[in-house]
């Protein structure tokens, strides 16, 4: 018998649970401003989520998807990203959404029932959020094989959960980006629950990295707590992509301390002590505590960001509160490029059954 | 120019729109060197390369969403499925995706993308490659649905839905993939879409129909027109948008009609019409509204497979009794 393949699964991270480095960190991370922009966009995630939640709770926003404490994997990713690069986010990447322009009172909106929403004024070409878990792995494929016959060093960057990982779109879209070596980085949110299905009943393999593996690309795995982590892990892969070496899976390790929507009830299937621990390995406190060992970020420091972020986070609140109602007729206008002949009747019941 | 067969005009539609359009580009299975399992796409790598003709890994729910993102790019992907049986994986991203990024998006992002497939029963291919399902697609917004009965159509129509800013499902009847033949300019000439087509005119009933169907209904039409009774036919052409009002305008004249397609009977786009009909054109109607399909059943197998198709002298028989009914 001869062994025909073998792998190995790495694990990188930079910050210990407390906040000292565990190795040298990566260059970007010895700019403090940089670190600070992280730390930043992490605390208005959090502000955000809080917000949205509480719209949720007063009957003011539909159903929503809280981050709390997975900030650091969206934010990471979308830190490492550049501007002409396309995001594929699933529903819990709001984080990195912003930091790449899309504006709150968009994502308000949309959680809000508006489709406008998905219209972002930012970055143009991002896919909006993917509702159907792991369907929008294809489409990652699919804006990467253009990058690729336009010869653009551009890549698409598609992020989703666990749960997505057991599902055969991921598996298909992984294989063709391997055989055709396309520019595109898969990331998964791993944040240990699909719903109420632990991560230990998604798949009997030791990691998700290795689900990369049959498809013949590289699978790593990064703490994704460790923002500095993250950043620097998937950075790598993107740069890889975009260098023409083809696509890397990236597992982020996480933990969802929220329910997973508002909709949603954990204390039905998860045992509240679990939670508990877990909030010791969140990444807003780990980056803090680096970043205030380091004689980087003061009490003022701190007073005056969260300041900030609520100012930012109520100012888009009373926007998304203030903007007026869509036209009816709108369900219609935006299905076809024109509207066919068969339809126009359709529209004019609307018009008509909504006329004030 | 010489007579062609339907699927040549889906080549010959497929290499002009490559030709006129760099962002026009094949994928699927097997349609590189070997040029697909009907030879639709044949010789069109060695003319356009595997950049724009690409060989997929087998992945039927993978093409669909590839397209998508490829849509979303500004390219107009042309998705091959080999047969129709295997195409219900894509039924997942046309639904959730394709048909409305438009309109999710506010008309951000689109998808301008078409999957073709060969569908229908009638060659005596094995189990899962003989089926009708276009109903699936015709209740499924944001989306056309486009069949064409003929080599001229499928050439015109085919560009068509190529050159149309919204995702287009096209199937291609396969049991007259080569046959009948007809002459084709190869001018780029389009055929419209959202629009039924009268083959024939007559004023005494008026026969709908699409796809190879076709072929018995206009037969249907000439044994008829030997008894006297002069049929109007109409291919529906694109099932979804429906062209109600070319339908309802030929009842009006006619006063009689029959619905014939493969398909299985019920909820399905004959049904569509027949609710059409009674709901915008029952005053005009001077019979009940027939109706000839393939049974609500599982496509038989070979053996059986001539007694699920409609055929001529099915369609004559319910023809009849609708000219009977006083
Ligand atoms: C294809 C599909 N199946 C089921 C659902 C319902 N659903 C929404 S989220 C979810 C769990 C997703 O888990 P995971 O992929 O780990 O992402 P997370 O919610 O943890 O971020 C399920 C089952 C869905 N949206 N899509
Ligand atoms: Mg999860």
């Amino acid at each position: 018998m001869t062994q025909v393949a073998s792998f190995t699964i790495e694990h990188t991270r930079y910050l210990d649970l407390r906040g000292r480095p565990t190795q040298p960190l990566p260059a970007f991370a010895e700019n403090r401003d940089v670190l600070i922009a992280l730390y930043k966009a992490m605390v208005l995630t959090r502000t955000f989520d809080a917000k949205a939640v509480s719209l949720q709770r007063t009957g003011r926003l539909g159903t929503y998807a809280s981050s709390l404490g997975q900030e650091a994997v969206p934010v990471g990713v979308a830190a490492a990203m550049r501007a002409e690069d396309v995001f594929l986010p699933s529903f819990r990447e709001q984080g990195g959404q912003m930091l790449r322009g899309v504006r709150m009172v968009e994502i308000l909106l949309y959680w809000g029932g508006d489709e406008r929403g998905s219209d972002f004024t930012g970055p143009r070409e991002d896919f909006p959020i993917c509702v159907p878990v792991g369907t929008h792995a294809p489409h990652a494929v699919g804006v990467a094989h253009a990058f690729q016959l336009r010869g653009e060093a551009r890549v698409a960057v598609c992020v989703f959960g666990d749960g997505a990982t057991s599902r055969g779109d991921v598996y298909e879209a992984m294989n063709l980006a391997g055989v055709q070596r396309l520019p595109v980085v898969f990331v998964v949110n791993n944040n240990q629950w699909a719903i109420s299905v632990p991560r230990a009943r998604q798949t009997a393999a030791e990691t998700l990295a290795q689900k990369a593996v049959a498809a013949g690309i590289p699978g790593i795995q990064v703490d994704g707590n460790d923002v500095i982590a993250v950043r620097q892990v998937v950075g790598t892969a993107i740069e890889q992509a975009r260098a023409g070496e083809g696509p890397t899976l990236v597992e982020a390790l996480t933990y969802r301390l929220s329910d997973h929507t508002t909709a949603d009830d954990a204390s039905r299937y998860r045992d509240d002590a679990e939670v508990s621990a877990r909030w010791k390995e969140e990444p807003i406190t780990r980056l803090r505590q680096h970043l205030s060992d380091g004689g980087q970020w003061t009490k003022t420091d701190e007073e005056t960001l969260i300041g900030d972020c609520s100012a930012q986070v109520e100012a888009a609140a009373s926007e998304y509160l203030a903007t007026p109602p869509l036209p009816t007729t709108s369900m219609l206008d935006h299905l076809y490029a024109t509207l066919p002949a068969a339809l126009a009747e359709q529209r004019a019941e609307v018009e008509e059954a909504t006329e004030p | 120019m010489s007579e062609i067969t339907l699927v040549e005009a889906v080549r010959l539609a497929l290499a002009r729109a490559m030709e006129e359009d760099e962002t026009v580009l094949l994928l699927g299975e097997d349609i590189g060197i070997d040029g697909g399992v009907f030879r639709a796409t044949d010789g069109l790598i060695e003319r356009f390369g595997e950049r724009r003709v690409m060989d997929t890994p087998l992945s039927e729910s993978l093409f669909a969403g590839l397209a998508v993102g490829l849509g979303a790019q500004g390219f107009r992907p042309v998705v091959e499925y080999q047969f129709m049986g295997f195409i219900y994986p894509a039924i997942d991203q046309v639904v959730n995706h394709a048909g409305r990024l438009r309109n999710r998006t506010r008309g951000r992002l689109t998808c301008p993308m078409v999957i073709r497939a060969p569908y229908g029963g009638g060659i005596h291919a094995p189990e899962h490659h003989s089926e009708s399902m276009e109903a699936l697609f015709a209740h499924i917004p944001g989306i056309r649905v486009v069949i064409p009965s003929s080599p001229a159509h499928a050439y015109g129509l085919l560009l068509a839905a190529i050159r149309d800013p919204d995702p287009v499902v096209f199937l291609e009847p396969k049991r007259i993939y080569r046959a009948p033949k007809e002459e084709i300019a190869d001018d780029g000439v389009a055929t419209p879409l959202d629009q039924c087509f009268t083959v024939r005119e007559g004023r005494d009933v008026t026969l709908i129909t699409w796809g190879a169907m076709i072929i018995e209904t206009l037969a249907a039409a000439e044994t008829l027109a030997a008894e006297g009774v002069e049929a109007e036919v109409i291919d529906v052409a694109t099932l979804k948008p429906l062209d109600m009002a070319t339908i309802l305008s030929s009842v009006e004249r006619t006063g009689r009609c029959a619905i014939i397609h493969e398909a299985p009977l019920s909820g399905g786009v004959g049904a569509e019409i027949a609710a059409g009909l009674a709901n915008r054109g029952l005053v005009n109607l001077l019979a009940p509204v027939g109706r000839v399909a393939g049974y609500d059943t599982v496509m038989p197998l070979p053996r059986l497979e001539i007694y699920y198709m409609p055929t001529q002298e099915r369609i004559l028989r319910t023809v009849r009794r609708v000219l009977a009914y006083a």
